[in-house]
């Protein structure tokens, strides 16, 4: 209403604003009282989930106790003396009790598992057996291969399935529809280490344009910064290290993206054929929005509530895929990392492995709850 | 306020006239903003065809407020959303002619659909509950209205949004732009709607039972706030409802529909005091009498049929006490009543013109305007 914004400015708008006051306070009394609520609503919101994330976290805390109880315990509990596990038959007793006391493992099990923690909360992972080194300053490369595999592959899942799963419920019955389902339906039943396999024998064996195996090149590694080699060459400034290292993330992150991908897939379809038939969506056609606007601006913020659940179950499972992934790519994540700790029975290594997939898993799972506070404000702050 | 009053004058070249005349029943000069010739939509459904709309004629004249009753089923949300275009799958407009402002919409693409729809013609629903997206505030609903259509910035849409929440009578309109719509009730989600729907001041505004899920006095303040928008910006309402008292109160013309056909139009004030078809008399009829509450509730025998159950001859027949022999074989033609007032019913296509409805059996005086 370009012309009568203009009158009003020349000032003409003033005692007519006047008049407009009186007459809506004619017209309206009831409604009046309520808007006081709604104000300390609105101021709250901001608070109530800075709160509502506090407690989320404090939540975790028995979780993570759990946890670790757990991860002490299952070391424990395998039948046998570690001392000579680690020592091996030929071990004479003197170098067993000597080991023993090194290891802490004459005291009684309580004291051992304060140690443990406070070792933990100050950041120590314990020393690996196999190659004498701090565990923590040893698996960081490791866990960095595996956090950026599984990101790419969950980047691609969530991206490919949500989009897969709108077009799905936006053309109901058309051929697109069809066709994404049954690649949905294909691509859930397909294992990991045999869907690995093909694309291996495909893309690299025969077609020999994809790299099957590791993160970079051997001939013309990848400085290591960060260790996620995406950054790092980038923080190099080495753009055609990047697109190596890029080649090299196709085929596994496709291998684990694959599952995930259908099932979000699914999930996004039948959630969105709900929401576009509710009420609002129809209002938001009524003003004329355009289709495309509709679906993705109305229609997906609704629908992505129900898939966000499914996003976050999928990351978790997510990382048991990427172990056997990243054994059939070669990829030097934290799974290969557990798996030659197993060959050489290195304890504490197995130890701390499985506690970082712990973590890992936890966090994904924090993160999905913080961010269904983002995506629905009616979420009830509890 | 920066642009109040300014609202009102907007398409005031109209609006003298037509408010004018629609105060005094009349508008009979003004050509139709909107009308709607042999419509007809059809579901395509696994149980066959449903015609939900079966034949619609009316029009609407600019700063009217006409009025659409009958029956739970009668076809008046699939008419309203037709006149939309928003009429989807297994639904299909398969005849009939929609004219808005002189230009024939029946088949205008999606494109210039899109144009109209929120601009020049607008619709608010009866769920004002689930009409709002729940995850969108206030405020990011009511800009994307505005600049859907209107070259305007974000800033400049916000501040004409709160003018409009304002208008609508709703207070501390900065607040509430910022608040989710479970945050608000009933009555003040329906004056959101409202205010949504008229943000770009359309020539028409479709009301689909805007106040049948809200307490009634709510439902009063929302129809004296629909009123007096019409009154001041000269925005033609089609008002669909249920409640024969709302029409009395709001409509300067009414058509009164039963199994997807208008079977009587006219002036509120000729519908109420003469009322000539049937149906109308029944539904008349049923409205409880303030004055006189001893008096049993009247309701019209039978059921409502479904869209296309009857298909020989008028749609009311079976439930009509007056129904005679040819009823059952065709349809009934208009029949003039005098200044805009037609039904559809032989009883007053009769050339000895025995038409009942003067005074005897259950007549119209349950309603007085
Ligand atoms: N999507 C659909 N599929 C099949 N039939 C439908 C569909 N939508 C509406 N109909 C049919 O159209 C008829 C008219 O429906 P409509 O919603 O227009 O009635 P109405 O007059 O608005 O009723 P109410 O007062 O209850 O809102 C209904 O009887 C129904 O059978
Ligand atoms: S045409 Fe016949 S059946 Fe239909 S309303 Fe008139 S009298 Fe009744
Ligand atoms: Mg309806």
């Amino acid at each position: 209403m370009p012309e009568p914004l203009h009158a009003s400015k020349a000032g003409k708008g003033r005692e007519d604003g006047r008049d407009q006051k009186a007459a809506v306070g004619r017209t309206v009394t009831a409604s009046q009282t309520v808007p006081a609520i709604v104000r300390c609503k609105i101021r709250k919101r901001g608070e109530r989930m800075l709160a509502y994330s506090i407690r989320r976290m404090i939540a975790l805390i028995p979780v993570l106790i759990g946890m670790s109880l757990i991860v002490f315990g299952i070391i424990r509990a395998i039948p046998g003396d570690p001392a000579l596990a680690i020592l091996g038959q030929k071990a004479t007793p003197e170098s067993l009790e000597q080991l023993r006391r090194s290891l802490g493992l004459d005291k009684p099990w309580y004291y051992q598992y304060f140690s443990y923690v406070k070792d933990l909360l100050s950041g120590d992972l314990g020393t690996s057996i196999r190659s004498g080194a701090p565990i923590s300053r040893e698996i960081w490369p490791h866990l960095a291969a595996t956090i950026e595999l599984s990101f790419v592959a969950m980047l691609i899942a969530v991206v490919v399935g949500i989009n897969l799963g709108i077009l799905s419920a936006w053309k109901q019955n058309s051929a697109i529809d069809v066709i994404s389902m049954v690649i949905a339906l294909v691509g859930v039943s397909m294992p990991v280490f045999w869907l690995g396999l093909v694309e291996q024998w495909a893309f690299s064996i025969k077609l020999g344009w994809l790299p099957s195996i590791g993160r970079d090149d051997i001939r013309d590694p990848v400085a290591a910064i960060t260790h996620i080699y995406l950054l790092d060459t980038l923080l190099s400034g080495r753009l055609d290290q990047f697109w190596e290292v890029v080649r090299h993330l196709v085929l596994p992150s496709i291998a684990l993206a694959t599952i995930p991908m259908a099932i979000i897939a699914r999930m996004t379809r039948s959630s969105m054929l709900e929401v576009l038939r509710s009420d609002y969506i129809r209002t938001a056609r009524a003003k004329g929005q355009k289709m495309v606007w509709v679906v993705y601006k109305h229609a997906l913020k609704n629908a992505f509530i129900p898939v966000l659940t499914v996003i976050g179950l999928q990351s978790g499972l997510l990382l048991g895929g990427a172990i056997l992934t990243e054994t059939i790519f070669g990829w030097p994540g934290i799974g290969s990392y557990i798996y030659d700790a197993i060959q050489f029975r290195d304890y504490p290594v197995i130890q701390s492995g499985i506690l970082i997939i712990a973590l890992m898993f936890v966090l994904v799972n924090l993160i999905v709850d913080l961010l269904y506070a983002v995506f629905d404000p009616r979420i009830k702050y509890k | 306020m920066r642009f109040g009053k300014n609202i009102f004058y907007y398409r005031s070249y109209n609006v003298a006239i037509y408010v004018g005349l629609a105060a005094k029943g009349g508008g009979l000069l003004s050509e139709p903003i909107l009308a709607v010739k042999g419509l007809k939509t059809t579901f395509y459904t696994d149980d066959g065809q449903v015609p939900a709309v079966d034949g619609v004629d009316f029009s609407v004249r600019a700063g009217e407020i006409l009025g659409i009753v009958g029956e739970s089923g009668c076809g008046k949300s699939v008419t309203s959303l037709s006149i939309m275009r928003l009429v989807s799958a297994p639904g299909k407009i398969v005849d009939g002619r929609i004219v808005f402002n002189g230009e024939d919409i029946t088949h205008a693409s999606e494109k210039r659909m899109r144009q109209i729809r929120g601009d020049e013609m607008a619709m608010i629903f009866q769920e004002p509950m689930t009409s709002l997206n729940p995850v969108l505030t206030i405020g990011q609903q009511l800009v994307e209205a505005i600049r859907i259509h209107r070259k305007t910035s974000k800033r400049e849409a916000e501040a004409q949004a709160a003018e409009w929440l304002k208008l609508v009578g709703l207070p501390r309109p900065k607040d509430l732009l910022k608040s989710y719509p479970h945050q608000l009730s009933g009555g003040m989600r329906q004056r959101v709607m409202i205010a949504m729907a008229m943000v770009c001041g359309p020539k028409v505004l479709i009301a689909d039972e805007p106040t049948t899920a809200l307490d009634v006095t709510i439902q009063k303040q929302i129809l004296n706030l629909m009123k007096k928008l019409n009154r001041e910006t000269g925005t033609a309402i089609i008002l669909i409802t249920h409640d024969l008292g709302v029409v009395a109160e709001m409509c300067d013309r009414v058509i009164v529909m039963y199994a997807g056909k208008v079977v009587e139009e006219g002036p509120v004030k000729a519908i109420f005091k003469n009322p000539a078809h049937p149906y109308t008399k029944g539904l008349l009829a049923s409205v409880p009498d303030l004055r006189n509450r001893k008096k049993r509730l009247y309701s019209i025998p039978g059921n409502v049929p479904k869209p296309g159950e009857i298909t020989n001859g008028c749609p009311f027949h079976p439930r009509c006490e007056w129904a005679m022999d040819r009823c059952r074989g065709s349809l009934p033609e208009w029949a003039a009543l005098g200044a805009g007032h037609r039904a559809r019913c032989f009883l007053h296509d009769m050339k000895d013109g025995i038409a009942p409805g003067k005074g005897e059996s259950h007549g119209g005086t349950a309603v007085n305007r």
